[in-house]
């Protein structure tokens, strides 16, 4: 079962503090465009190029924006924020086999889904899929995620940080009700 | 260094969302309708120690203010609010609870990680009408702060110190993850605690 909230609520804020205190705020979206871009670049060479002062640019003005950061970090992989995520699987990973794995029932289909709409996988799946398609493109829209926006943005007390917890609970809360109206 | 770093925090990162029930869906989907409010006490309260901790730590000069790292504020970043907001709660997955989901054996989290990669790339191929669009430019500043935090780069909308508000805050929120209530709707379950 989950941690208690006070004891998991102080582990969870820790990590966050951990994180800026050590190296820089926690983030995870950027990540995903890091991975899209190395395998577009390994496609196609010329998507990510280096000009002859070591800079990095790229024919896709998003991975050439900030100077080329994006395009310097996927023609660099073990990078920290790169690293960072796939840590964090292996954290996961070890910590759900630590706890005796998540079962293969759940493996399968969550249990508030069957609750839902019984046993059906393909649906589900269609629908992680699509989902992740809106969340991704949200978040580069917002420029973060829950990670980065909402966690470490609202503990920084950015200003973006709450509009983007603001536009998230808003559009969340009546999703979650007509998606899943019984609970589980 | 910053390797090594990065496999210590983000092995911590992914092992206390586990932990906490944040790469599972039952409890997202529940938190986001409102039934069991359990894992909202537990990131209402993390946002809070860590708000503390840093600033606390930036007035004992513990903590480096320059590690801070503020996103610039723009239209765009409520309305990509609502679209991740509307796909976290169909799915019950946001980015790092996604990919930590596959990671611990949910095969629809493999799906959610897939989609996510073509969302991201489908962004990056409109990030020019975006931009043009004027959606991206920044609003009350940009990058800013609620108070203005001394030594910080980044400016504040209010002349208020930064780093004393951010412990007041950062109070507020770990009030409010005690007052809230289990549940704000029916159907919510019982929370064993551990």
């Amino acid at each position: 079962m989950v941690l208690n909230w006070k004891t998991g609520g102080v582990l969870l804020g820790f990590v966050f503090f951990l994180a800026v205190l050590l190296v820089k705020p926690i983030g995870v979206s950027t990540q995903f465009v890091i991975l899209d871009a190395i395998v577009a670049d390994a496609v196609n060479p010329e998507l990510i190029t280096q000009s002859d002062d070591g800079a990095y640019t790229s024919s896709n003005a998003y991975l050439a924006k900030s100077k080329g950061k994006y395009a310097k970090n996927a023609s660099n992989p073990l990078n920290y924020s790169f690293i960072f995520v796939i840590a964090m699987m292996a954290g996961a990973f070890v910590s759900s086999k630590a706890r005796g794995g998540i079962g293969k029932d759940e493996a399968k289909l969550p249990a508030i889904w069957y609750a839902n709409y019984g046993d059906t996988p393909v649906k589900r799946y269609a629908m992680a899929f699509v989902s992740g398609f809106v969340v991704l493109y949200g978040a580069r829209l917002a420029g973060g995620c829950t990670s980065g926006h909402m966690m470490s943005g609202m503990m920084q007390t950015s200003l973006s940080g709450y509009i983007f917890a603001a536009g998230a609970f808003l559009a969340a809360v009546p999703v979650a009700m007509i998606v899943y109206k019984k609970g589980a | 260094m910053n390797i090594v770093l990065a496999l210590v925090i983000g092995a911590a990162f992914g092992a206390t969302l586990d932990r906490i029930g944040a790469t599972n869906p039952n409890w997202i989907i529940r938190m986001l309708s409102l039934r069991n409010l359990h894992l909202m006490k537990t990131i209402l309260l993390a946002i809070g120690t860590g708000s503390i901790l840093m600033f606390g730590g930036q007035m004992l000069g513990l903590v480096d203010v320059m590690h801070m790292s503020v996103k610039s504020a723009y239209i765009g970043v409520f309305i990509g609010g609502l679209l991740l907001g509307a796909g976290w709660a169909a799915s019950g997955y946001c980015p790092g609870t996604g990919v930590c989901a596959a990671a611990s054996g949910r095969r629809d989290g493999l799906f959610f990680i897939a989609g996510g990669l073509l969302g991201a790339a489908a962004y990056m191929v409109t990030y020019d009408s975006w931009k043009a669009s004027g959606l991206l430019d920044g609003i009350a500043g940009g990058k800013v702060t609620l108070g203005t935090v001394p030594g910080s780069k980044f400016e504040g909308i209010m002349a208020l110190p930064g780093d004393i508000l951010g412990i007041v805050l950062g109070l507020v929120f770990v009030l409010v993850a005690f007052v809230l209530p289990d549940s704000l709707v029916g159907g919510g379950e019982e929370v064993p605690a551990e």
